[in-house]
């Protein structure tokens, strides 16, 4: 059978980071060698997934593949009915695909930090902690249901704190880790709850009998808002993990890990495992949730793009750009633009992942050099770097025969139709306006690092192009981010596989109450027959596309040249703007900063908003009055009960040890003490002579006579 | 003045009272005994007075016999014991042998 096949083959990707993971923990510091085993793993792994990828495209394209079993058998509860919990693995066309992204990325980063992380001290550490990474980011891919899913992403919460406190010497570094991990701890609460909601209406954490009952009307606690409110909560996990609006502060932190980790991280896995969770759920979601995320994305978009206008370290400001395009992701989420949103996933990944990489080239040869200050000039030092740190910067910017201008695209002609559709046009307002800020903070970065005069002459000097191990994912990854991958029209992404075929979107399965106008189904027969395909079970043949009614078709076809030649525009825009002002210098950067400065936006902006101190000094600083009063409340009045009972104790066991020395002692000592005295007075009597005796008893007779005698 | 019983009880109440005297006071084992006679013969005149003044017969006397009888057993046996204790403590002295004390 193929299909188990496929299932084997992908539990072994699965696998095989764990056993990686064990084994170089275990004996990595007795065999230093040991991590080329780790790195072969890894592409054994990529090699198993391009297979699992290309038979699932190919065989089984309109296919889902399960296998599921029992994990923990309940029985028959009493009251509940029989409960069990189910393990199991779901391959439908994202998660071959992310497969193929995850163990691509991860294997490039393994092969990059060959020579970035050369002479670390914990290099084999390093390793295994990229293997253990890698499992956990596999297993939320490949999970059918959310509790195997929460457990995975609690195991990437784990690893990524590892990861990204790597070199926890650093006061800072190990800060970021922590920072990391609480920061998503915040938003995985709220995915807890709403995965407990679920739960317990649902009795079971698989996704695709979640959303079967869904279809069928059962609703938890029976109302539509409580729908809503499910969706949102588990999204909420994803606020955490990707970064978005309340809870981005952790990911600029983390750029204090290993570069190649803020690849693996920042760019493929960790943070795309937050849309890939809201692609999971993109069935249940209501259109109150779905407005809910696109706000977040929008916002967090255009925000982070905000920030990242000003910053000066370089990956500072990848780093806002990631949590910007993150944005831009589930902003495609909340309009229902669920194919690109995976295509910009996919996109992202690969283009950023480049970038990453290529900062880390330019860190490593500048002896760890972050501050683009200080660079400048490297085109000429190093070439390949350069070429395809612009090759990425195109995509990312949207310019056209990339990658990134496909997807992105897609997502604004979705933004702007959704705009359409419900009058929100504040959404595609704020998605083009980042779509301008974007070409021109990453075009500030091309320009400031690798054209113009050396900054820095004495860094520049030692400046050389990195080894073959380290620009090879560079040229890998800059080649997968030209469109010639995804479609065979550079300028219609709906022409080619990806989106054309692979990626399509589900059927939404909430009530057609709580929907949008325009994904109202306009048939519903061909409803009817989906649902039955849905209870038929295991497998699962997704019906032609009647999510989306032809209201949404055609909003989306008229907004797409629109779009397309908005976004070009206003990427070109910026990239002229980020000429003019760094490259040839017509407009000095700093009249600009004043000129901004006068309403305070350039310091804002440089300072991050100053979301960190507004956290600081409420919730942190909350945190802390409220522990100072908990301690001052253990220490005076719960340790005051436990010291008072303990005095009291005292002072009762200090008198009933006196009643016992002198009461209970003193009766038990008088008692021998009387009878011991009247002994020795009776003993006066025993003479031992006999007259003695007899003159007593003559008295006792004479007494006796007295008493009872008739005198 | 004719002789009545309360004549010969006062005389066998003086005879016991010299014969306790005699056990109390005595030092001499020998002389204890003494006293220890007297006492049975003034209990001897008691019988004998009630008997011939009382309506009893002659029991009286026959008591008064026995006593004497058991009177002679009694010494024989107190000598015995007193020459034993002379042996033992070679005294006779019986504020001196208080043993039973210990």
């Amino acid at each position: 059978m193929l299909d188990t096949n496929i299932i084997n083959i992908s539990l072994v990707i699965l696998l095989l980071p764990l056993f990686g993971f064990i084994t170089v923990v275990f004996f990595g510091k007795r065999f230093s060698k040991l991590y080329l085993l780790e790195v072969a793993i890894i592409v054994a792994a990529f090699i198993l997934s391009l297979y699992v990828g290309y038979t699932k495209l190919t065989t089984y394209l309109h296919q889902d593949l399960n296998f599921s079993f029992t994990w923990i058998d309940f029985g028959n509860v009493f009251g509940k009915g029989s409960m069990h919990i189910d393990l199991g693995i779901k391959l439908d066309n994202i998660t071959v695909i992310m497969l193929f992204v995850v163990t691509l990325i991860s294997m490039l980063v393994h092969i990059f930090s060959m020579a970035y992380m050369e002479g670390d001290k914990r290099f084999s550490r390093y390793y295994s902690y990229l293997g253990i990474f890698t499992f956990s980011m596999l297993g939320i891919v490949l999970t059918d249901n959310l509790l195997m899913m929460y457990i995975f992403w609690e195991l990437v919460g784990l690893s990524s704190y590892l990861l990204i406190g790597f070199w926890y010497e650093k006061k800072s570094a190990s800060d970021a880790g922590k920072k990391a991990f609480l920061t998503n701890r915040v938003g995985d609460i709220g995915m807890f709850i709403g995965i407990l909601i679920l739960f317990t209406n649902y009795k079971s954490f698989s996704f695709d009998y979640i959303f079967n009952q869904i279809s069928n009307g059962v609703l938890p606690f029976g109302s539509e808002a409580w729908l809503t409110a499910a969706g949102i909560l588990v999204f909420m996990g994803a606020v955490g993990k990707s970064a978005q609006f309340p809870l981005h502060i952790w990911l600029p932190d983390a750029m204090e890990g290993p570069t190649p980790v803020s690849a693996l991280i920042h760019a493929a896995t960790m943070v795309a495992a937050g849309v890939y969770l809201g692609l999971r759920i993109f069935v249940m979601l209501t259109a109150d949730a779905m407005l809910v995320i696109a706000v977040i994305g929008a916002f967090t978009s255009f925000f982070a793009a905000s920030i990242a206008l000003t910053q000066n370290d370089i990956k500072k400001v990848l780093a806002y750009s990631t949590v910007s395009q993150l944005g831009y992701m589930v902003l495609s989420i909340g309009v229902g633009a669920y194919t690109f949103a995976f295509f910009h996933l996919v996109t992202h990944a690969f283009f950023k992942a480049c970038l990453f990489l290529g900062s880390g080239s330019v860190i490593h040869s500048m002896h760890h050099e972050q501050d683009m200050r200080q660079m400048g000039g490297l085109k000429k030092k190093m070439p390949i770097t350069y070429a395809s740190f612009v090759i990425s910067s195109l995509a990312i910017s949207g310019i056209p025969l990339t990658s990134g201008f496909l997807s992105k695209d897609g997502i604004l002609a979705g933004s702007l139709a959704f705009g359409h559709l419900t009058g929100h046009w504040l959404i595609p307002a704020l998605g083009f306006l980042v779509a301008l800020m974007t070409a021109f903070y990453m075009f500030r970065l091309v320009l400031m690092t690798f054209h113009g005069e050396p900054r820095n002459k004495e860094k520049y000097d030692h400046a050389k192009e990195s080894p073959f191990v380290m620009v090879m994912p560079l040229i890998v990854l800059s080649l997968l981010s030209l469109f010639f991958w995804y479609t065979p029209n550079p300028v219609s992404p709906e022409a080619g596989w990806f989106a054309g075929s692979w990626v399509k979107t589900p059927h939404t399965v909430v009530p057609e109450t709580s929907r949008f106008n325009f994904m109202k189904s306009d048939i519903m027969t061909e409803q009817d027959q989906t649902s039955e395909h849905n209870e038929s079970g295991s497998i699962v043949e997704p019906e032609e596309e009647v999510v989306h009614s032809e209201m949404y078709m055609h909003a989306m076809h008229w907004a797409h040249y629109p779009a397309m030649i908005l976004s070009l525009v206003l990427a070109t825009l910026g990239i002229l703007l980020a000429f003019v002002m760094y490259q040839w210098k017509k407009i000095s950067p700093d009249k600009v900063t004043n000129t901004f400065n006068k309403l305070r936006l350039y310091n804002g902006s440089l300072n991050k908003w100053y979301v960190d101190e507004i956290y600081n000094s409420t919730f942190i600083g909350g945190t802390m009055v409220l522990s100072r009063f908990l301690s001052w409340f253990d220490k005076y009045i719960v340790d005051g009960i436990v010291n008072g009972t303990a005095a009291f104790t005292r002072v009762f066991s200090t008198i009933s040890g006196y009643f016992d020395t002198y009461i209970v002692d003193g009766l038990v000592n008088g008692t021998a003490f009387f009878s011991g005295s009247i002994g020795l007075a009776l003993r006066k009597l025993q003479t031992g002579k006999v007259q003695t005796y007899i003159v007593l008893v003559l008295f006792s007779v004479i007494i006796l006579f007295y008493l009872i005698g008739p005198f | 003045m004719e002789v009545g019983l309360n004549h010969f009880l006062i005389v066998s109440t003086i005879l016991f009272s010299f014969g306790l005297y005699g056990i109390v006071t005595r030092k001499n084992a020998i002389m204890v005994l003494m006293g220890v006679e007297l006492i049975l013969n003034a209990a001897n005149i008691n019988f004998v007075a009630f008997s011939s003044f009382g309506n009893f017969g002659i029991n009286g006397q026959l008591y008064a016999l026995f006593v004497i009888i058991l009177a002679a057993a009694e010494a024989a046996i107190a000598l015995a014991i007193v020459l034993n204790i002379y042996k033992t403590f070679s005294k006779v002295n019986i504020d001196e042998i208080n043993n039973l004390k210990d």
